[in-house]
């Protein structure tokens, strides 16, 4: 019978560990913690030269602050349960992916590429199966766009396999 | 007073009117599209506005913030989604009306009362803004830092979400300003030997990323999502018993909303939910609210297009954002050169009356624009998310881009979306991030160069009045929600 009480005593507390309170608690505590050892490696400006208070001060101060109003809201959490968040659909981590394929194909090959190739996957994962629809978002609407800023504002996009063809 | 006359000089300059125009078409759109709004559009416009004067730029992105807050409230009462936060009141009645078949009444009421509580507004701007200014020559460091956190601690009770989740995203924010090269001593901080971080983090990126590309984030959550359309015949000026019923909630809710605009970080969404509680408090029909009654409309929305012109009081007279929207015009005054501040006033007040008097127009212009362009502007969302939303981030990474041509504040961008899309989703605001951006480096800057006046004596910034008075009212803007939550559950 003790064991049993014993179990669910376990369960209980491992359940707080899942809870949203505390891992969005945990990961900003964890955040803050390694931005705050980061403001002691700043540089410290000698006495002399120094007005008023050292530029680690303010962030170290604000780091702090930030650490301390979140032990608050995790503990106030546990009275105030916040609300049960419905899981992520697919199209979500879809339209997160296609954000990483943008950064890797405007890094490695063409920032209109990149563009288009976003917005070909948005579009279709998001719902869109005609060709004309697909074509206008990914080619024609970014190439109206990227004309426009570089006519218009004079703008010169990073060297890729198209704008290096456009730039002749 | 003498310079009240410059208040006319954009009607005499076809540029300015065509501006203005363009600005409150695009203002509409963007008010009417859920998920997008001023703040959003400003940051997506802010680049195109590098091609005009500091005038015409800023009147442009004014333009966008008075007919944006107006265009919440068509998509409010006729599908039921705000268009933008401030219109989430204007939900409570303007659907259920709307239901009944009194669409165009409701939409009529809406542009009716939104016109007054804007006008209304921009004549408390004209009228207060140069008396702060005046008083604001009285400031030193020491009060300018009691001010920034002033408006720092009314984020506490920004909306209805938690006050200290509003705190831990303003001081967020202020922490964003702090990358880069420190201003006093040149020495970096958070900079992770990327030299394009020395600059520090610019305010487009991070506004962009929290506002178009978390909401693009969370629009991504919702694609199966089916909105029920009220179909809409005309938009029907009020009738003069709708006018008798509300004339006293539209005057009350302009003053509401004028005074909570003025506050710092204060806006159009708390002024509304302000508005229409008090709508509700003073009606003899208390009980229709909620089920279409006029009056909510009119409260809601005369607040939070009065709060537009309240909230630009601060913004032109001190430089502090009375919005998260104004916190975009005021990037836009300094993207531009303009200094807001006192010195503004007296130098320039023909650039600050033309203002005055292109809000005053942009509620006229929306006015006539929402009252025959309603249905049209209704159809906007009819376009699909699965092709508008490719669409806005292809602008967004332009844009961002285009400001520094730097591809960092791009990823900065997109960073700031997945860090805006879990904020929201676990209730921190992304407003007060925006905020404390702004007034990062006021903060900062006032705080450090007060110490060197004060001798690093803390002490000696009681011995201001004007600073210990801002002090006194920050604990008072503190205390607020604690307070209010107490009187919540004494009344459970």
């Amino acid at each position: 019978m003790n064991d049993v009480h014993n179990e669910k005593g376990t369960n209980k507390s491992l359940s707080l560990f899942f809870k949203s309170s505390f891992i969005v608690s945990a990961v900003i505590i964890l955040i803050s913690s390694i931005l705050l050892y980061f403001t002691f490696t700043f540089d410290i400006v000698p006495p002399i030269l120094n007005r008023g208070i050292q530029p680690a001060t303010f962030p170290k101060a604000l780091l702090i602050l930030i650490i301390a109003l979140t032990l608050l809201t995790y503990f106030i959490s546990l009275k105030n349960p916040w609300k049960n968040e419905k899981k992520l659909p697919n199209s979500f981590y879809i339209t997160l992916l296609s954000f990483v394929v943008f950064i890797t194909v405007s890094k490695f090959l063409d920032f209109f590429l990149g563009i288009a190739l976003l917005s070909i996957i948005v579009s279709y994962f998001w719902g869109e199966r005609r060709v004309a629809y697909l074509i206008i978002v990914s080619i024609i609407f970014p190439l109206i766009v990227f004309v426009f800023f570089e006519t218009i504002l004079g703008l010169r996009f990073p060297p890729g396999i198209i704008t290096n063809l456009y730039y002749g | 007073m003498e310079n009240l006359g410059l208040i006319f000089a954009p009607l005499f300059s076809y540029k300015l009117l065509i501006v203005l125009f363009f600005g409150t078409i695009f203002g509409l759109i963007l008010g009417v599209l859920p998920g997008l709004g001023p703040t959003t559009g400003g940051a997506l416009i802010l680049p195109f506005t590098m091609t005009l004067d500091p005038l015409s730029a800023i009147v442009l992105l004014t333009a966008i913030y008075c007919a944006g807050t107006y265009g919440g409230a068509i998509t409010a009462i006729l599908i039921n989604t705000p268009g933008t936060p401030a219109a989430a009141a204007t939900c409570l009645d303007g659907y259920p009306l709307a239901q009944k078949g009194e669409a165009g009444r409701a939409l009529g009421m809406a542009t009716v009362s939104s016109v007054i509580g804007g006008i209304a507004s921009v004549i408390v701007l004209i009228f207060f803004a140069p008396l702060l200014a005046n008083l604001a020559y009285e400031f030193g460091q020491p009060e300018y830092f009691a001010l920034a956190i002033f408006g720092l601690t009314m984020l506490a009770s920004i909306g209805e979400g938690s006050p200290i989740k509003n705190l831990i995203a303003g001081a967020f924010g202020i922490l964003i300003s702090t990358v880069g090269k420190d201003f006093m001593t040149s020495i970096d901080r958070f900079t992770f030997g990327i030299n394009e971080l020395t600059e520090g983090i610019g305010f487009i990126p991070v506004v962009v990323g929290l506002f178009a590309i978390s909401e693009m984030l969370t629009q991504s959550t919702l694609i199966n999502q089916i909105f029920n359309r009220v179909a809409l015949k005309a938009v029907k000026l009020p009738s003069i018993d709708d006018y008798k019923k509300t004339w006293k909630t539209i005057i009350r809710s302009s003053g509401i909303g004028s005074f909570i605009g003025v506050l710092p970080a204060e806006g159009g969404t708390v002024a509304s939910l302000i508005g229409y509680a008090e709508a509700k408090r003073w009606s003899k029909k208390p009980e229709d609210f909620g089920k279409g009654s006029i009056e909510g409309i009119a409260g809601a929305e005369a607040a939070n297009n009065a709060a537009t012109g309240g909230a630009m009081v601060p913004t032109l007279a001190l430089g502090i954002p009375g919005s998260a929207t104004t916190a975009v015009i005021l990037t836009g005054l300094i993207i531009h050169g303009v200094r807001p501040g006192p010195d503004l006033f007296r130098e320039q007040p023909e650039f600050l009356y033309g203002i005055f008097g292109s809000m005053l127009i942009a509620n006229i212009l929306f006015f006539v624009l929402g009252f025959f362009g309603a249905k049209i502007f209704a159809r906007i969302t009819l376009v699909p998310n699965k092709l508008l939303w490719p669409m806005i981030f292809a602008v967004s990474v332009c844009g961002t881009y285009s400001l520094n041509q730097s591809i960092i504040d791009v990823w900065l961008m997109l960073l700031f979306g997945v860090i805006g899309f879990f904020m929201r989703r676990y209730g921190f605001s992304v407003v007060p991030v925006i905020i404390g951006l702004i007034l990062g480096e006021l903060v900062e800057g006032t705080l450090r160069q007060s110490l060197v006046i004060f001798d690093g004596n803390w002490l000696m910034f009681l011995q201001r009045p004007i600073a210990l008075t801002f002090f006194v009212l920050s604990l008072i803007a503190l205390s607020f929600p604690l307070i209010k939550r107490k009187k919540k559950n004494d009344k459970v």
